[in-house]
């Protein structure tokens, strides 16, 4: 059976501003492919998922040295708005 | 249309004063310019930073330097691996007109190598498909029959390699992405163990899946590529470290006396009878060559999939969150930072991208956590615990690496579930995080070819190569796409 899933509540967790339209649509089509991914509910097996990487490494470490970084103003000429040196964004919060 | 010497080929070449760098380039780029229009696996071709390194490539080769074995070659770059300066777009509309301000790693060590980068190839938004169909501009097309698709997500890479419009290409593999385009494209596909390639720089679809890897014309092709790009990277964290095998080690070694198992539960239902025949044909070529053949059962497999499409899209839900219109990007309209983002991200993605998200911020949500995310990661631990049982029995693992061949274009785009099913048999090895590579064993009665698969355990690209280039020889692939034939 298809999964029945609050969209509206995904897509805003997602940040998405999708419309009603586009909402049912998702919605339908989670929910089939969901009832397909419902199938890892009947691993019959117990492993241990403790570490995906098959080589099993675990944390890495560098030295605590000041390296090199990207250029400033490389990085800034990608974004859509900046003022001297820094991104440029609407108010966070609504109101006054 | 030949496509032109291979790697190993234009290497001797090039040394034997047969042929220059620029010559190789030319060679690429008029196939290019006599198939983009109806293949389109090209995003960006950079003719005159190409051309310029190509001269250098080859003044260096005339004072004595010689960089190994891709220096000179014209190799192609899937669009998701950042290029310093040169537009990089993952194939979406949010990141149109991006231009990184570094190199990944792969691209250094390209440089490195001396080698040449043609351009940028297509691929599914954000690498997230199996039929290049969801670029946000315009599908790549099969060079062996225009109205199929080229397979994906790297179709640009390996439609790109088919026709010569390169002599190698990098691809990246999450679920199959490398192995069933080139597959579908009758080229070699190999997807590395997990932390061999760095991952620095390659725009992240699922981290703890994605790998780096070469689509070549050969087997020998892709050992050789593979050598120049993989090896401990300081810039990505789970880099290995340790000893790395020589990939070319038994290229000509044979296979006599090695143990192949025959994956039971990647065939039946759902699989073309030309692509299992072309498998069990192969097999038996193996068996005479002396190998021991052993049918081998991993019944994880069978929810594989369903695992994948929690995992991949769990990550991917994390993943693109950075992507939000503000420090790069496509920016939407919205009177709070908060709406600018929802509304950046709407515009910005396509829709098996937002699928994909909506699917993993549900399967990583408050209450439904464990009961997909946490048992999918049961399943892949799963996984590893069958593959681990297997290869205390077999040295290699064998499967059609799709279970058909290229299918008609716009026949899955709007099914998702059906356009899943493409990655069944590459899934696994990417859920355990093994190497497997993918070559062409034939063509089926339409003239389109099919890929054999060889999996092997991880850091086992030595034996994989190994039983690879002895099927590379038995199965004597020889033919190219026959793009003339449809030229208009």
């Amino acid at each position: 059976m298809p999964v029945e899933i609050d969209i509206a509540y995904v897509a805003r967790l997602a940040r998405l501003d999708l419309s009603d339209e586009e909402l049912d649509e998702y919605k339908h089509q989670l929910g089939m492919i969901l009832e397909h991914a419902a199938r890892v509910q009947t691993l019959d097996a117990d492993p241990n998922p403790e570490n995906a990487h098959p080589l099993a490494l675990f944390n890495t470490f560098r030295e605590d040295v000041v390296l090199p970084s990207l250029d400033r103003d490389e990085v800034l000429e990608n974004a859509p708005e900046t003022i001297d040196g820094y991104f440029v964004v609407p108010p966070a919060m609504e109101g006054e | 249309m030949r496509p032109g010497p291979g790697v190993a080929e234009a290497g001797r070449q090039l040394r034997a004063g047969e042929t220059t760098s620029v010559r190789l380039l030319e060679g690429v780029l008029e196939r290019a310019g006599s198939s983009e229009a109806q293949v389109h696996a090209f995003l960006t071709i950079d003719r005159d930073r190409a051309l310029e390194t190509a001269a250098q490539a080859d003044a260096d080769l005339a004072d004595g330097i010689d960089r190994g074995p891709l220096h000179g070659i014209p190799i192609a770059l899937k669009d998701n691996m950042c290029t310093r300066g040169m537009e990089t777009t993952a194939a979406s509309q949010i990141l149109a007109g991006y231009r990184p301000p570094y190199d990944a790693t792969v691209v250094s060590r390209l440089g490195e190598a001396g080698a040449v980068v043609v351009g940028k190839t297509n691929l599914d938004e954000f690498a997230m498909g199996s039929s290049t169909e969801n670029s946000a501009y315009g599908p790549t097309y099969n060079p062996w029959d225009t109205t199929r698709v080229a397979g994906g997500s790297s179709g640009g890479s390996a439609a790109a390699v088919a026709i010569g419009s390169a002599t190698a290409a990098l691809g990246s593999d999450t679920g199959g992405s490398i192995r069933q385009p080139a597959a579908l494209c009758g080229v070699v596909g190999m997807k590395p163990t997990y932390g061999t390639v760095s991952r620095y720089g390659l725009i992240a679809f699922a981290s703890s899946l994605d790998q780096i890897g070469p689509l070549t014309r050969t087997v020998e092709d892709s050992a050789l590529t593979l050598e120049a790009i993989w090896g401990h990277d300081p810039f990505d964290g789970t880099s290995y470290s340790g000893d790395y095998p020589d990939p070319k080690a038994g290229l000509s070694r044979g296979v006599t006396g090695l143990r192949v198992g025959v994956v039971k539960e990647l065939s039946g239902e759902g699989y073309e009878p030309a692509v299992e025949s072309a498998t069990a044909d192969m097999v038996a070529k193996l068996e005479s060559a002396g190998v021991e053949v052993v049918e081998v059962s991993l019944p994880s497999f069978e929810i594989a999939l369903s695992a994948y499409y929690l995992i991949a899209p769990a990550e991917c839900s994390a993943n693109l969150a950075r992507f939000d219109g503000i420090r790069y990007g496509h920016r939407g309209q919205g009177a709070t930072t908060e709406a600018l983002m929802a509304r950046s991200r709407a515009e910005g993605f396509g829709p098996e991208v937002t699928r994909r998200i909506l699917l993993g911020t549900y399967a990583l949500s408050a209450g439904y956590y464990d009961a997909f995310y946490g048992q999918a990661q049961r399943v892949r631990a799963a996984i590893q615990e069958d593959f681990g049982r297997a290869y205390q029995q077999v040295d290699v693992l064998v499967s059609p690496t799709s279970p058909t061949v290229a299918f008609e274009a716009g026949a899955r785009t709007s099914d998702p579930l059906a356009m899943y099913l493409s990655d069944i048999c590459t899934i696994p090895s990417n859920l355990a995080g093994h190497p497997a590579i993918s070559l062409p064993v034939g063509l089926d009665g339409q003239g389109l070819p099919i890929g054999f698969q060889v999996m092997a355990p991880p850091l086992g690209e030595g034996v994989m190569y190994r039983v690879a280039a002895e099927v590379e020889r038995l199965a004597g692939f020889d033919v190219a796409p026959g793009l003339e034939e449809v030229a208009s």
